[in-house]
């Protein structure tokens, strides 16, 4: 799992039916100082987050596909989890 | 997945039989990133913005059909919205969305 910000909603008309009803997000890995890290991903979410949250994503199919509830999708990616808080030892 | 712009096709005779009839797109990930040889799932063509599904994943986009991709175009996307304000996506448009966005710096590429 990683921890992201939610930078964008992604408008598709024409997408894979198991997408359809479900929310996407374009989403920024973040390092532990909340800085950009990486390249953005597109994920469907789970948690219904929003642009500006700090969320938790999974960038693997079986979890991904599991928390939206679609088995054997083309699904790679989710948003699970809205953070509240990390804290650093 | 990824936001991509498709870029081209590929065209292919000799091939394994469950690639047969599925168009081949070129896709970069947008804005400057690799570009992969992606089973088309919805239509898409070239110039459009689109998104890849990657890994075994892809493949479930055919089911039943067993298809061996492990890159899909799943959607075509027709905006992306930060906040309330859609982004552009092409690179003529003169909408220059939020400025100091987190990704301000890319989006006169998308």
């Amino acid at each position: 799992m990683i921890i992201a910000r939610v930078v964008g909603n992604v408008v598709a008309t024409q997408k894979h039916k198991a997408h359809e009803g479900k929310k996407i997000l374009l989403i920024q890995p973040l390092d532990l100082q909340n800085q950009p890290m990486g390249d953005t991903i597109v994920a469907l979410d789970a948690v219904d987050a929003g642009v500006g949250d700090r969320v938790l994503a999974v960038q693997e199919g079986f979890a991904a596909m599991t928390s939206v509830g679609h088995t054997e999708s083309p699904i790679d990616a989710a948003v699970i989890g809205v953070v509240d808080l990390v804290e650093l030892a | 997945m990824y936001l991509g712009k498709v870029i081209g096709r590929v065209v292919s005779t000799i091939k394994d039989q469950g690639l047969d009839g599925r168009t081949l797109l070129l896709v970069r990930r947008v804005p400057n990133g690799p570009v992969v040889v992606a089973v088309d799932a919805v239509g898409a063509g070239a110039g459009e913005t689109v998104y890849v599904c990657r890994g075994r994943e892809a493949s479930f986009a055919f089911k039943p059909a067993d298809v061996p991709t492990e890159a899909s175009v799943v959607a075509i996307v027709d905006t992306v919205a930060w906040g309330d304000r859609p982004m552009a996506l092409q690179e003529d448009s003169t909408d220059s969305g939020p400025a100091g966005g987190p990704d301000a710096d890319k989006k006169d590429e998308l």
